[in-house]
């Protein structure tokens, strides 16, 4: 909402300053979003007419415009618009002039070849408007006007305050006032209504169809006959313009200027273009109408219309149509007044995806008691500046609004807000508000004003109170320091373990979207289900993402265009399996690219692989306090992963839940996306799938005991079936003697000569240690002995002699 | 006796010269091997007439340890130069590189949420979550934002189904409701996480991260709302003074209902909080509106409290300088290098925020 404080002036008698307004507006909930000094220059820019248009000789969508600004030179003016053409009286801005939207000092410039003085400015350059396509189009009237300025007389500074949906009584200068006054901001000023006294009947028939959700249920109007619609009076301009809103004429002029004065919006009708009488009604499917947007709007069933005989003339407090604008030779003029229900101006603007001033305001609330005070603000001003003779108002109603009332209990204000004023500044501050009020005991009967919607409990209440008598009232209540629940569950310390376990092995934490593109998606959604987003914000980012490695992948590819090559980037955060709440999972994933070591004077190079993910993995799990002996891994992994070098962790042999896979990914998925790197390794730890550790760290802790008894090392190489796995070896060689058998380590794989075909050869060194005694050698050959049969009869491997 | 004098000055004098190891060792076995000069003199003792064997022998002794003494200390002596000699031959160029050590960092977002967490920890609030695609009616009927409230033009929404009852959370308000569904009051908590709006331009991203605060119990009230923010913004930029401002404005499910703006000034190019005349809207907040509780089968005539939510990557580029939000998840190698955390830096109560 933009305001001026000479505006605000015309309803609030005040002494105060400027600078004290706007510290005022923010703390009574009225922000201000910013302030605009009128520039010194605005006197540069000038009513011109182009005299002639031409073809640029070097650019097609140029033209090279001869422009009369009023003096005997006409400028020659380079300019892209579509709409300039011979004839068409626009706004002119000199060099040296500095265009207000874009703050850029204008100057001689060669376009294209062509010399430019100066430029045509459009609507939103001057902030005019958002209109940017085309310069600014003035009507005929201004003709005369060519070559004077045309902002004039601009004192005020322009301040854009942001208004809440809660305060539509604020779309209007005097409801900022009352705000304003009874803050203590000034005095608000009596306004005499001026009731039209007409004998002259208004001939012109209004009928509110009572349907189905209708959206209209007060409708009031008047005629003015014989009026000569012109350009605004200056004082009207000025206003206008001072708010940035552009002059258009007289009839338009004033009913804007009473939408912004009083939060009333009107609409004019040409009088002669309405066939007949108006008729209020919902709409039927497939009726069309031009508004004066100039679109045509194809309407569903049950839209608000206001029609004639003919057919829709417009939809009511959204937007007129153009078959019943009032021109400047307009004789006639039906003014409406009317009320609309927020809901209903909400769907259909919703549907129809139109925005307007007057749509605002409705969807927020309009006073419904202010429908005659409008229109007899707006004609008195027609009948003073375009003549006329003003018609008795007709008012149609299809319901009787009552105002609100509410018993507030006194004492709610101090409970809420933890501070103290008295009953008398609590009647005062209500009584400023418009709100009536009978006392009763501790209890006020309220009776809330019309222009007010928001008002609907006592809260609404405490909350006028305490925005008006001043947040700075409320004491700062310094918080105890004091804990009855543990700070994170769990779960999610187990979750900020993790996050840092993982961080702690070199890889970056990346954040990404929860969105992603579907064919990325599709690489990694495995058997789960695609989640299209209805209204994406791109088609790139058009599903919801199955897993974090479509999004991880996409960044590792940019990072290595980016001439990175060795990276390590992981994300801790949610896929998705479903449509519903709750059909999430919070996943670590990782991936890591290139070589571990590259070119190097120390170390060998070599690529990253898949023992080193299966290491971070696995480390991170023991970290967080499983224990990697009970772990089972096998190679049963989803597609995206490499086949043969892949794996599948649990953290226990019954399998019940994934604890993480890890692997290479899928040689395919990197061709398709063009990705080039030596080697490139992933793995996902499914956080939700772990078990939570049910003891405390401090239980974790088991009785310290250890043997000082000599430990023996023993070495055995087996002969084996290549498909034999090292997991099942280890798990057999510790089923022999858990007592003594303290650490199996592999420490040779070979396949080749020497060893048969399909056959591999695997080095183990077994730690042997009694916690009762010294094994002596006799010990230690039974027990190699026992490892040797064990192994042998179990998996078939042969000892290797 | 003039035998045993003998024998000292002529080794004393040889052992002082330049010898290397098997010269000292043939001059130990020339003493003390088992014809050696000392060993030799040893043997005579038992001829010695008695009157005098007493003093032989005490010379004889002391003349063993002086001669043993030197001959150690040579060989120390001796093997030490060699070692260093040897060590000498070994030296490597130092300042060639270490072996390569590869640092992992935590997303400034992770950081900061730790930080939040940390210090509500410190006055009592736990943490909660809620998930990230939301059913129309907790993220807004139930916060008192109906269909057709123009608050919903707020929240530009991403949906999920053409009917619009699942959509991604606009904010992490639906917590709020969540958390009092499954509960009873009191309720003190915290709940980050990520939130979502179809809005991207340099200062929106369709992703955003935000933190919601709830505290419910009986006779809560502004004053305690604004005291625990208080506390918050001066924890958080670790300052001693926050200049804060609360200032009314409108949420549909806080009443009365505030924006807060801390106070700054530009300092070189850089934001310097708690100081200045400048104001930076950090967060909304305000007294959860009856409707709200009565949604959740809480009674506001028993229970009321103080609602909240903060930006919280809007809070991570506030104290750490960072300048763009889109970037925060741009995964640029460069920029996560640059503004991540090392993970050992966890922050905690008793250690600070920040190193």
């Amino acid at each position: 909402m933009k305001i001026t404080f000479d505006w605000l002036k015309d309803h609030l008698k005040t002494n105060l300053k400027e600078k004290k307004l706007l510290e005022q507006l923010t703390n009574i909930g009225l922000e201000v979003e910013s302030v605009e000094s009128p520039s010194d220059d605005n006197g540069l820019f000038r009513v011109a007419e182009i005299i002639k248009t031409e073809k640029h000789p070097n650019a097609d969508r140029l033209k090279v415009c001869n422009v009369n600004i009023g003096e005997n030179e006409i400028k020659k003016v380079v300019c892209g618009a579509e709409n300039a053409k011979e004839g068409l009286i626009t706004i002119y801005a000199p060099p040296g002039a500095i265009i207000p939207k874009t703050k850029m000092k204008l100057v001689i410039a060669k376009i294209r070849g062509v010399t430019s003085y100066g430029m045509l400015c459009s609507e939103s350059e001057l902030n005019l408007s958002d209109k940017s396509d085309g310069i600014t189009e003035l009507p005929k009237g201004y003709k005369k006007n060519i070559g004077k300025s045309y902002f004039t007389k601009l004192k005020s500074n322009l301040i854009d305050l942001s208004i809440t949906p809660n305060r539509p009584d604020c779309l209007g200068i005097r409801g900022i006032a009352r705000d304003l006054a009874a803050s203590g901001f000034g005095k608000l000023v009596e306004l005499k209504e001026k009731k039209i006294r007409s004998k002259i009947k208004n001939t012109l028939k209004v009928k509110i169809n009572k349907e189905k959700g209708h959206g209209c249920t007060a409708f009031g109007s008047c005629l003015i006959t014989n009026v000569k619609n012109t350009e605004s009076p200056q004082w009207l301009k000025d206003k206008l313009i001072s708010v940035g809103q552009k002059p258009i004429s007289a009839i338009v002029d004033i009913t804007n200027y009473v939408m912004l004065d009083i939060n009333r919006p009107l609409h004019a009708y040409d009088a002669d273009k309405i066939e007949k009488s108006i008729i209020v009604r919902n709409s039927r499917s497939g009726e069309e109408f031009t508004a004066l947007d100039n679109k045509i709007y194809r309407l569903e069933n049950d839209m608000c219309v206001i029609s004639d005989k003919k057919g829709v003339l417009g939809l009511g407090g959204i937007i007129g149509g153009t078959r019943s604008g009032t021109e400047f030779d307009t004789k006639n003029i039906f003014l409406e007044s009317a009320f609309f229900e927020p809901k209903s101006i909400r769907n259909t603007a919703k549907k129809l995806s139109i925005d307007t001033d007057a749509k605002f305001r409705f969807e927020r609330g309009i006073d419904p008691l202010s429908i005659e005070n409008g229109l007899n603000k707006a004609a008195s001003l027609i009948k003073e500046i375009c003549g006329g003779e003003i018609s008795k108002v007709d008012i149609q109603k299809i319901k009787t609004y009552k105002n609100k009332t509410l018993t507030f209990d006194l004492n709610l204000f101090e409970k809420i807000t933890g501070f103290k004023i008295s009953t008398k500044e609590i009647l005062k501050i209500l009584e400023d508000l418009g709100i009536k009020f009978k006392k009763e005991k501790k209890y006020l009967k309220l009776t809330i004003p019309s222009w007010r919607p928001d008002i609907l409990q006592e809260i609404d209440i405490v909350e006028e109170l305490v925005r008006i008598s001043g947040y700075d009232k409320i004491k700062t209540i310094h918080p105890v320091k004091e804990r009855t629940k543990p700070t994170l569950t769990l779960s999610q310390k187990l979750f900020h373990f993790l996050q840092r376990s993982i961080a702690s092995k070199g890889y970056l934490e990346a954040i990404t979207w929860s969105f992603t593109d579907s064919n990325y998606n599709n690489f990694f959604k495995g058997t789960k289900k695609e989640i299209k987003i209805v209204n994406p914000i791109s088609s790139e980012l058009g599903v919801l993402r199955n897993s974090i490695f479509s999004n991880l992948i996409m960044y590792m590819n940019k990072n290595l265009d980016r001439g990175f090559k060795d990276l390590s980037i992981f994300e801790v955060g949610p896929i998705f399996n479903g449509f519903n709440p709750g059909e999430q999972n919070i996943v670590v994933c990782g991936l890591s690219a290139g070589k571990k070591f590259r070119l190097n004077w120390i170390e060998k190079e070599r690529n990253v692989d898949v023992f080193d993910v299966k290491r971070d993995v696995v480390q991170t799990l023991v970290e967080a306090g499983y224990s990697s002996d009970k772990f089972f891994i096998d190679n049963e992994t989803p597609n995206y992963y490499h086949p043969g070098k892949s794996g599948r962790l649990f953290l226990n042999k019954k399998k019940d839940q994934v604890a993480a896979y890890f692997g290479e990914i899928h040689p395919n998925i990197l061709k398709k996306i063009d990705m080039k790197t030596e080697s490139l390794v992933g793995f996902e730890i499914f956080i939700d799938n772990l078990n939570l550790p049910k003891k405390t760290l401090n239980d974790q802790k088991t009785k310290f005991t250890f043997s000082d008894y000599q430990k023996s090392e023993r070495d055995f190489a087996f002969i084996m079936n290549k498909d034999l796995n090292a997991q099942d070896l280890i798990n057999v060689i510790s089923s022999v003697d858990k007592s003594l058998i303290k650490n199996i380590k592999v420490f040779d794989v070979y396949e080749g000569d020497n060893i048969p075909e399909n056959q591999k050869s695997v080095a183990i060194s077994v730690t042997i240690q009694s916690s009762e005694k010294t094994l002596n050698d006799n010990d230690l050959e039974k027990i190699n002995k026992l490892i040797i049969e064990t192994v042998e009869n179990k998996t078939g491997a042969k000892i290797r002699s | 006796m003039t035998d045993l004098k003998k024998i000292k000055d002529e080794f004393f004098s040889k052992l002082r010269e330049k010898l290397d190891i098997s010269e000292i060792n043939q001059i130990k076995s020339d003493l003390f091997g088992k014809n050696g000069l000392i060993s030799t003199q040893f043997k005579k003792i038992g001829t010695i007439a008695a009157s005098e064997r007493k003093k032989f022998a005490s010379d004889l002794n002391i003349i063993k340890d002086e001669l043993q003494d030197l001959i150690s200390s040579k060989i120390n002596e001796v093997e030490s130069a060699e070692i260093n000699k040897k060590l000498e031959k070994e030296k490597i160029d130092i300042t060639l590189p270490e072996r390569s050590f590869v640092r992992g960092k935590i997303h400034p977002v992770s950081q900061t949420i730790d930080e939040i967490s940390s210090i509500f920890s410190e006055i009592g609030f736990s943490v909660e979550e809620g998930p990230d695609v939301e059913n129309e009616y907790n993220n807004f009927t139930a916060l008192n934002t109906p269909e057709n409230h123009p608050a919903r033009d707020l929240h530009d929404t991403f949906y999920l189904d053409e009917e619009k009852q699942k959509l991604l959370r606009t904010h992490t308000s639906p917590v709020q409701i969540r958390t009092m569904l499954k509960d009873q009051p009191p309720f003190k908590i915290i709940a980050p996480g990520r939130t979502y709006r179809s809005d991207s331009d340099q200062t929106h991203s369709p992703m955003f991260h935000q933190v919601e605060g709830l505290h419910i119990d009986k006779n809560i009230n502004m004053g305690h709302l604004k005291g625990c923010l208080n506390y918050f913004i001066k924890e958080f930029f670790e300052v001693d003074k926050i200049k804060m401002r609360f200032r009314p404005s409108h949420f549909p499910f806080t009443e009365p209902s505030a924006e807060v703006d801390i106070g700054y000034e530009m300092k070189d190019g850089k934001i310097i909080i708690g100081e200045g005349n400048q104001w930076l809207e950090i967060l909304g907040c305000g007294m959860v509106h009856p409707n709200v509780l009565k949604n959740v089968k809480v009674d506001p005539a028993k229970f009321q409290g103080y609602a909240f939510g903060i930006g919280i990557d809007r809070l991570a580029m506030l104290k750490y300088g960072i300048n763009d939000l889109r970037a925060f998840f741009d995964c640029d190698y460069r920029w996560l290098n640059h503004f991540g955390f090392d993970p050992l830096d966890v922050p905690t109560n008793y250690r600070g925020l920040s190193r």
